[in-house]
């Protein structure tokens, strides 16, 4: 087992963390910045290092700055926890060069995984279902685009192959605008990326979005741990998630999970994983994978049993998988509601100090925050300050658990989105289960 | 701060519930805790006044690094501070004499200890001109950013 880590993240997720550690009797490094030396996990690790100041280019995105805490406490490990430096290759490469473990994958399936057009060929090469699409640019051909076009079937979307986020997209209904729009999304990409290469996919216009967890241990097994629904965004950021998803056929469930354990051995995947699809009239499209922890981890512990941070620390530490598929059941329903530091009308990020915190409690309830009466939110940082997780034995179950915890949870002194969850666990169709992505913006204009 | 009053502290939470007081008074604080666990880091983050009580019920804070004997040192003039994570050398190699010693003249710009990080020898100037009041840091001794490593008056 790994001695000592560094826990190179902050707020809720560096809290986990440390909580695995300590089970695990892991000696634990808080890094942190000069802001944040008041953080909950700083003051519960056996050690702590001040890495740089507030903004997080010279603190949690220092590379140097990281590394050069884990050298001087003599450290064995780095976990990077999610956002920040998770997903940065060029980071997970120096760690491992400079005699670190990184607790992750490894640096060239992180960058297979990072670039959208390899990471969908090679999940198309290991028989994960992807979306229809162009398979490659478009070229100048434009006789050849629109037989392209027709192929996939229309509505199509025009993506920007250096984009992301929503960004560098434009949907097409008809043939007649194919080439106009073809032409406007390659000037737009130019001006917003420095790079035109646009490729062509099918537009589903009402999916869910589902995802299944994966664990790896880099020796050759590989589980899923079920699926997850994430329908419920705003502006491409989820805001509240289930696991499993709700309404889908048992076998189009175990087929694609089947396809994520075989292309995570067949890419040599290692560590926790996530592969993003959208789901629609029963067919699972591969969006994206994403190769480190995620926030909405929790649901899929509920009701799965399994702790994936300490299987994180597990899998580096070089141990093999301890279960096979067959010994993953999947258990009664869970939800998480992302509680954010945030206006409850304009969405606009609320930081501050945070003069009374009382968190829910009873039966099937989980709080994941670093949040104490006192405790002060700085505005440097993303706005989310805790996750309320419940689960029940039901989805009815599970979600009542959840209305009865967002009426107990207490934040004063900022203002935060509790009553939009609070008003989307009372959503009739929210409730009825299986609404799309659009469904919250929509719900949110009215 | 007054042992009467640290002891009537004492008395205060042992009859109550409670299970931390910290009480300040201008620069000086204590810390009283019930019997947990130490969760004070160590190393790195010296706290600016030493608990002043003993006592049975008190949790004894993780042993004093290193670090904390130097709060003990006059802070009295400008501070450099560490601009990075790494490990203080006051020489610029093991068999060099130190760059500084306490009492020596400095000029704004000269070289006045390393900071070594990733292999890298860091040279930290003197942004200040005088005389060096006091060495905070030990030779060797780890680092953190915005650390007090020198004072010049």
């Amino acid at each position: 087992m790994l001695e000592k880590v560094v826990i190179a993240n902050r707020g809720e997720i560096a809290l986990r963390i440390l909580r695995a550690c300590k089970e695990l009797g892991i000696k634990t490094v808080a890094v942190h910045s000069s802001v944040d030396r008041n953080l909950m996990h700083v003051r519960f690790a056996d050690e702590s290092v001040c890495i740089g100041p507030a903004p997080s280019p010279k603190s949690y995105l220092n590379i140097p700055a990281i590394i050069s805490a884990a050298e001087v406490t003599d450290a064995v490990a780095i976990h990077p926890g999610y956002g920040f430096l998770a997903e940065n290759a060029d980071f997970a490469e120096q760690v491992e060069k400079s005699g670190f473990v990184f607790i992750g994958p490894t640096p060239d399936v992180i960058r297979l995984m990072g670039d959208k057009v390899s990471a969908i060929a090679a999940m198309k090469k290991a028989g994960v279902p992807t979306v229809p699409g162009s398979d490659g640019p478009i070229t100048d051909d434009q006789t050849h685009t629109i037989k392209v076009a027709r192929k996939i079937g229309y509505p199509v979307i025009i993506k920007a192959a250096a984009g992301g986020g929503g960004r560098g997209m434009r949907v097409v209904h008809s043939e007649a605008a194919l080439l106009n729009a073809v032409y406007v999304t390659q000037a737009e990409a130019k001006a917003a990326f420095g790079d035109d290469t646009v490729y062509i996919e099918k537009f589903l216009e009402n999916p869910r979005h589902v995802e299944i967890q994966v664990l790896a241990d880099g020796q050759g097994h590989a589980v899923a741990l079920g699926d997850r629904d994430c329908s419920l965004q705003r502006r491409h950021q989820k805001v509240l998630e289930e696991a499993p998803a709700p309404g889908i056929p048992d076998k189009a469930r175990a087929a694609v999970a089947k396809a994520c354990v075989d292309a995570c051995v067949s890419i040599g995947y290692r560590g926790a994983g996530t592969f993003e699809f959208l789901y629609e009239n029963e067919r699972f499209y591969f969006i994206e994978m994403n190769t480190r922890v995620q926030v909405e981890h929790p649901v899929t512990e509920m009701v799965t049993g399994i702790d994936i941070i300490k299987e994180q620390l597990r899998i580096a530490s070089g141990e093999k998988l301890a279960f096979k598929q067959s010994d993953i059941q999947i258990s009664g329903h869970a939800f998480e509601c992302r509680i954010n530091a945030e206006d409850p009308k304009t969405f606009v990020p609320c930081p501050g100090k945070v003069t009374h915190f009382h968190a829910p409690g009873g039966p099937g309830v989980r709080v994941d925050s670093h949040l104490y009466s006192g405790y002060t939110v700085p505005p440097n940082y993303d706005s989310m300050i805790a996750k309320i997780i419940t689960y029940g034995d039901t989805r009815e179950q599970a979600l009542n658990r959840m209305r009865q915890a967002l009426d107990e949870l207490v934040v004063e002194g900022i203002r935060t989105n509790q009553d939009m969850q609070r008003d989307l666990v009372r959503d009739a169709g929210f409730r009825k289960g299986g609404v799309n992505i659009h469904y919250l913006e929509k719900k949110l204009k009215s | 701060m007054d042992i009467r009053k640290v002891k009537k502290l004492i008395e205060l939470l042992q009859e109550s519930n409670i299970d931390e007081i910290e009480i300040k008074e201008g620069e000086e604080s204590v810390r009283i805790s019930r019997n947990r666990a130490s969760s004070q880091p160590q190393y790195f983050s010296a706290p600016p006044a030493m608990p002043t009580a003993p006592a049975p019920v008190v949790a004894a804070p993780v042993a004093a690094p290193a670090s904390t004997e130097n709060k003990a040192a006059a802070m009295n003039g400008h501070v450099v501070k560490s601009p990075m994570v790494g490990t203080f050398y006051r020489s610029p190699s093991p068999s060099s004499p130190p760059f500084v010693e306490v009492g020596k003249h400095v000029k704004v710009g000269d070289v006045i200890c390393i900071v070594e990080a990733m292999k890298m020898l860091n040279q930290i100037e003197a942004d200040k001109a005088g005389i060096v009041e006091a060495i905070l840091v030990e030779d060797g001794q780890p680092v953190e950013f915005d650390q007090p490593l020198i004072t010049i008056v």
